[in-house]
């Protein structure tokens, strides 16, 4: 892999959004994934998502693991500090630089392998402590990096190029994070954009542990027939329950969809999410009711997309640990040092 | 019969069942001798179990002061059935066994040539009290008192210490008083008191010391030091470090106003995820620090060469047992030396700081924030079970409120405003170490990616040979300027000139201290270096230098400082003799002198009294 930059020059009539950047500033360098691989068009997504919402990129801090997936912190949001940590661990560095600073937006970005095989507990983890983040998996049920090997996502029966058969329960990210404590759960496709920019925007605004899993193919090891991440596949069996629109709460709240066919969801922080129901029946703040409708849809062979749970109201992780307002990295020795005199106290109890 | 004789030196040993509330009965006992201005050691030596099985509690006691484990025992305190026959057998011939005489015991438990102490204290409990947790506990007191009146412990230093317990609460310390009034009685009417050759007198050599557990103290260091976020994960014997850091930050560090905490403490999964909170955090500028021991480091080792090769702020409290793998989890040993100082895959090495005791833990876990920023760079405070778990007897701490955290080498908002070339593995000055930016800084300049690969000055991704070595030699003056930034190490100067030295660090020192006074004054002196950091101080190899032969004492059985010292200062290895003690149990006086002695019989200089095991 070499280190490639774009030219900075760019059209001038190029549209601006509300901070004065535009879509090209949240860009990074090109990618050096494969050609039509999907997580370029989460990168895409993400980078959608950040102008719409009108970020300013350093405000963002990106953490990845290590695989594919993670290398595509690179090519979004080329102005925010990145941090590719070790293989599975993102969600550590990640809580510990949450920790550190309550003020910034942070993006996990990681993979079915990173998340799913070597990095299950700590992403179960970072999901049952409530870490403030959006936490996306580009999900192809492969190891790319390492040419082929079946992730602990591949569905069980599914086909690998080289002809294997992988006999292996698959993992369901998605029920796990509903079942550990997410506040924010859904699944996506990288080829549907419609559905994941605003997705990704209602994610972001979430002030909770959001989570975000990407069916993304992987058109070098994961598109053939037999596959159940392949392009092909998804489309076939994508059960969509929602389609979402996100409006953040400084836009006025316009009705332009059928009434019946609407449901809206105020978050914590005043944005609204808009659901276009497919399913009448669906309801995103039932936890149980998802979970049972995933379990069901699963059985049947369907890859259910949309905005599966929301909790409009979510705690994390800064507020079960009663941490002050301010970031702890800001905190001078004048708050955090006790000082000589209550030494001199300590000193007088230790006698 | 022999009777040792002894006034304010003597080994006190008190064999119990752990679980049985034994635990503050005994540490009272060893105050109370503290507060009659004579100094006393302390040490647990307990199973790695909650209970039923035997723990020790081993006092001894040293008008000069003389705080490493001395070996033997003079009096043993023998309640625990259970070992018995082992606790009578490590008496030393002219000693005393005192035990509960409720049940008659066979002639055959006993030895002819100690002095027996037998108190019915079972049946003096069970007369006294009901409540059967009561008798256990008072049973305990009991002793106390008994002992205080064998010894000629002051009843009122136990009397005052009690009540400084208890206050405020009444309702226990009328019935501690009056135990320990019931067991000071039964023996000045029943037992042979003047009979006791161990005596305790009043002396005035404690001073303003304080009587502290390296755990504790460490902690309190890291409060001190400014560290806001501490992730662990529980592991023998260093959890007491971060459930104490948690009390003196519910204590100093709340906001008053809000009531909102200035510190966050994460029980992680596991150690991986707990360095890497700490990684994460110390990344975006918060100080960050983590309390484990060897099984933890294994596990944490991916994540510090990370750390060490993305250059990222991290303090490690290691907290050494005996390994390896699950190895002695309740027993001290220095094993972890290499296995920290050169921690993961290719080439790593990182800075280690050697506390002696916890006056030292408390200034170390400080110094080791500010040289975690400074270098930017995983710090391992080493310290272990025998200062970390023991209650010791130390200098008080001190503070210099004009102290200023020093977070090293940030590059500002303003200063990437003005244009100041930022790159983040550029060596500006020579020194090795880079500036860095916090997230967030600027909305333009000053982002960089932080990675585990190899990357230019610019922390651009890069797999050149040059730019990988470029990057690799950069680290090594690094290294350069860690070597004297670490604390530097102490030396002790023999009487005359010696041409053997010796080198020893962390808990060893108490029992060196008293082992060169000895050596001394056989007529044996050595020249002594205490050292207190790694990377080696240039003086470590000058000292070596200097001295025909040096002396490593260490506990474990590699000799792993040596393997340090040979491997950084590239020694003959001929001039660096190994002292190693590895059995779990502190290192004493006794084991040094004799090893010392036999080498230097060996090297057949004038041979001196081999001096008794």
């Amino acid at each position: 892999m070499t280190y490639l930059t774009k030219p900075k020059l760019h059209h001038p009539t190029l549209a601006t959004n509300k901070r004065g950047f535009t879509r090209r500033d949240y860009e990074g360098p090109v990618s050096t994934l494969c050609a039509g691989c999907g997580h370029d068009s989460i990168s895409a997504a993400i980078i959608q998502a950040a102008f719409n919402l009108d970020i300013e990129p350093h405000r963002v801090a990106k953490l990845s693991g290590i695989g594919c997936s993670s290398k595509t912190p690179t090519y979004f949001l080329g102005q925010s500090h990145g941090f590719n940590t070790v293989h599975g661990r993102m969600p550590s560095v990640l809580t510990g630089a949450n920790l550190a600073n309550r003020e910034l937006i942070y993006m996990g970005v990681s993979g079915d392998g990173d998340s799913a095989s070597i990095g299950l507990g700590q992403f179960a983890h970072s999901m049952r402590r409530g870490v403030n983040m959006v936490y996306i998996v580009m999900n192809n049920g492969v190891y790319g990096l390492t040419k082929g090997q079946f992730s602990a996502t591949a569905d069980k029966g599914s086909k690998a190029k080289r002809g294997a058969i992988n006999n292996d329960s698959p993992v369901d990210m998605v029920g796990l994070a509903l079942q550990l404590g997410a506040t924010f759960v859904a699944r996506s496709f990288s080829g549907d954009k419609a559905q994941l920019v605003p997705l990704i925007e209602a994610a972001i605004a979430h002030q909770g542990a959001a989570f975000i899993d990407v069916v993304s193919p992987c058109v070098a090891f994961n598109n053939h027939p037999g596959s159940t991440k392949s392009y092909d596949y998804v489309r076939e069996h994508n059960e969509a329950v929602n389609r979402i629109d996100f409006m953040p709460k400084r836009e006025e709240i316009t009705t332009d969809y059928a009434p019946g066919m609407l449901q809206e969801v105020v978050q914590h922080d005043g944005s609204v999410l808009r659901l276009r129901k497919l399913h009448a029946d669906y309801d995103p703040n039932n936890r149980i009711g998802a979970m049972n409708f995933l379990q069901e849809h699963q059985a049947r062979g369907e890859v259910v997309t949309g905005l599966l749970y929301v909790n409009p109201e979510p705690e994390d992780l800064h507020i079960y640990a009663n941490t002050v307002n301010v970031p702890l990295s800001t905190l001078s020795e004048r708050v955090l040092c006790p000082g000589s005199a209550a030494l001199d106290k300590i000193n007088a109890s230790l006698r | 019969m022999k009777k040792i004789s002894a006034v304010n030196d003597f080994v006190i040993k008190f064999a119990n069942v752990n679980g049985s509330g034994s635990a503050s009965a005994n540490e009272l006992f060893a105050r109370s001798i503290l507060r009659m201005g004579v100094p006393v050691s302390p040490r647990n030596i307990f199973p790695s179990n909650i209970q039923g099985l035997p723990t020790w509690y081993e006092v001894r006691v040293s008008e000069r002061g003389y705080l490493g484990r001395r070996g033997g025992c003079d009096l043993m305190v023998a309640m625990n059935p259970q070992t018995w026959d082992a606790d009578v057998k490590e008496i030393e011939p002219g000693g005393y066994l005192f035990y509960d005489s409720t049940r008659p015991m066979p002639k055959s438990k006993f030895r002819e040539d100690i002095n027996v102490l037998g108190m019915p204290l079972t049946q003096i409990t069970n007369e006294a009290y009901t409540d059967v947790r009561q008798r256990q506990l008072f049973k305990n007191i009991i002793y106390v008192g008994a002992l205080s009146a064998l010894l000629d412990i002051e009843s009122d230093a136990i009397g005052q210490l009690i009540g400084e317990q208890y206050r405020g609460k009444e309702a226990l310390l009328k019935p501690n008083l009056h135990a320990l009034q019931m067991g000071r009685d039964y023996a000045i009417a029943h037992l042979d008191c003047a009979g006791v050759g161990l005596k305790v007198k009043r002396a005035d050599n404690v001073g303003k010391r304080i009587f502290i557990e390296g755990n504790n103290a460490a902690a309190l260091g890291a409060v001190y030091g400014g560290a806001t976020v501490c992730a662990w994960y529980p592991i023998t014997p260093s959890s007491s470090v971060a459930e104490a850091f948690e009390k003196h930050c519910r204590k100093f560090r709340v906001d008053p106003e809000t009531g909102k905490n200035r510190f966050a403490i994460v029980q992680a999964e596991d150690e991986l995820a707990s360095i890497g909170m700490v990684i994460g955090a110390g990344w975006n500028g918060a100080r960050a620090f983590t309390a484990t021991s060897g099984p933890g480091i294994s596990l944490m080792t991916e994540f510090i060469g990370l750390a060490y090769f993305a250059e990222i702020p991290a303090t490690i409290i290691n907290v050494q047992r005996g390994g390896p793998s699950t190895g002695m989890p309740t027993r001290t040993q220095q094993a972890d030396l290499l296995s920290c100082a050169y921690a993961s895959n290719g080439d790593t090495k990182h800075p280690m700081l050697f506390p002696e005791d916890p006056k030292e833990c408390f200034d170390f876990a400080a110094t080791a924030l500010d040289l975690a920023d400074r270098l930017q760079t995983p710090i391992f405070l080493m310290t272990d079970l025998d200062i970390g778990m023991n209650t010791r007897l130390c200098e008080p701490l001190v503070w210099d409120d004009d102290r200023k955290y020093d977070h090293g080498k940030v590059m500002s908002a303003e200063e990437l405003e003005a244009g100041r070339d930022f790159g983040r593995y550029l060596d500006v000055d020579g020194d090795g170490i880079p500036y860095r930016t916090y997230p967030g800084t600027h909305p333009k300049r000053g982002a960089y990616f932080t990675r585990g690969t190899t990357k230019d000055r610019y922390a651009r991704y890069s797999e050149e040979g040059p730019v990988y070595v470029d990057n690799m030699q950069r680290l090594e003056r690094k290294w350069e300027t860690a070597r004297n930034l670490v604390p530097h190490p102490l030396t002790r100067a023999a009487s005359r000139p010696s041409k053997l030295g010796v080198i020893y660090f962390g808990s060893t020192s108490p029992a060196m201290t008293e082992a060169l006074d000895v050596l001394e004054a056989q007529g044996r002196p050595l020249d002594a270096m205490r050292v207190r950091g790694f990377p080696f101080h240039a003086s470590v190899m000058e000292f070596i230098a200097s001295h025909d032969q040096v002396f490593v004492v260490e506990q474990n059985r590699d000799a792993q400082f040596r393997s340090m010292l040979i491997n950084e200062g590239d020694l003959d290895s001929a001039r660096v003799v190994p002292v190693l003690h590895y059995d779990g149990t502190p290192i004493t006086a006794r084991f040094i002198i004799a090893a010392i002695s036999e080498h230097v019989a060996f090297l057949n200089v004038t041979p001196i009294k081999k001096v008794a095991q």
